[in-house]
């Protein structure tokens, strides 16, 4: 019963801060809604008892991405910050809506027709134990993921490098 | 224990929220924060589909887990462009970059 309040108020304080998020004009505003909706989210894993995993997206989204949003909107959007209005025009905001709409209950109806939905009974409450997913973080058997594990730090290391060319100021040839 | 249908209701309002912020902001930034929003609501799926109709297997969670490490490298990667069409064009808005090349 607990779990399910608080169900309730962590789906309310995202939905809300999402369409806040989308609706607002300003971009700053935005991005701090965006992590109203991580914490948001964050509070969702810890509810389905994956700490692991809270603990990850509070560090990563709600630590680095949303700060790494910040500084890109501090270092480009001058005129955004002094209260410039983004113009959404009447017309694509109505198509939009409707094409949401008709996905969303599309997505919905398809979901809740399935008839797989049922043992959601049979789980403990418990923590899933860090020595398991540790284990099986860098183990090599089957159901083990030390290949992606890598595979994504050498991705990272790609993208850093990346990201420093992309934005390096280059030297004007003569 | 919450049902696993509020999840998913849940999380394809999140999504399509996500698609709506999408298709009608014009601003690099925002779009890309309405992406980030799109990829939560993936996330939830993932990890809600694993506890609570697979629990003991671990597949979804560590989706999550990877998912979460390829966003925060394609947002650097995003950042460090819209940096630079900043520079290039004195613009954020999609619409000055149609041509992709200055």
């Amino acid at each position: 019963m607990a779990n399910i309040i608080m169900f309730g108020i962590l789906a309310v304080v995202i939905l809300g801060s999402a369409v806040m998020c989308v609706a607002t004009k300003r971009i700053m505003r935005a991005a701090t809604f965006l992590l109203f909706v991580l914490f948001g989210v964050a509070g969702l894993y810890f509810i389905l008892d994956y700490t692991f995993l809270g603990a990850a997206q509070l560090s990563i989204y709600a630590g680095g991405i949303t700060m790494m949003y910040i500084f890109a909107i501090q270092l480009v959007n001058r005129r955004t910050l002094q209260g410039l209005v983004e113009h959404v025009k009447g017309s694509r905001a109505i198509g939009a809506a409707l094409v949401t709409l008709a996905g969303f209950l599309t997505v919905t109806i398809v979901l809740l027709k399935n008839e797989f939905l049922f043992r959601a009974c049979e789980v403990a409450d418990e923590e899933v134990s860090m020595n398991v997913i540790g284990e099986a973080l860098v183990g090599s058997e089957k159901y083990q993921y030390v290949l992606p594990f890598e595979f994504i730090s050498v991705f990272l290391l790609a993208c850093i490098i990346g990201g420093i060319v992309v934005a390096r100021k280059e030297k004007e040839d003569k | 224990m919450v049902p696993v249908e509020c999840y998913f209701v849940l999380s394809a309002l999140l999504f399509f929220i996500g698609v709506y912020g999408f298709v009608t902001r014009r601003n690099l930034i925002a779009m890309l924060i309405s992406i980030e929003l799109v990829l939560n609501a993936v996330d939830i799926n993932f990890a809600a589909f694993n506890r609570l109709l697979f629990p003991g297997e671990f597949e979804g969670f560590f989706m999550t887990l990877f998912s979460m490490g390829v966003s925060a490298a394609e947002s650097a990667v995003a950042i460090a462009i819209i940096i630079n069409v900043y520079r290039n064009f004195h613009s954020d808005q999609v619409n000055s970059i149609e041509n992709m090349k200055y």
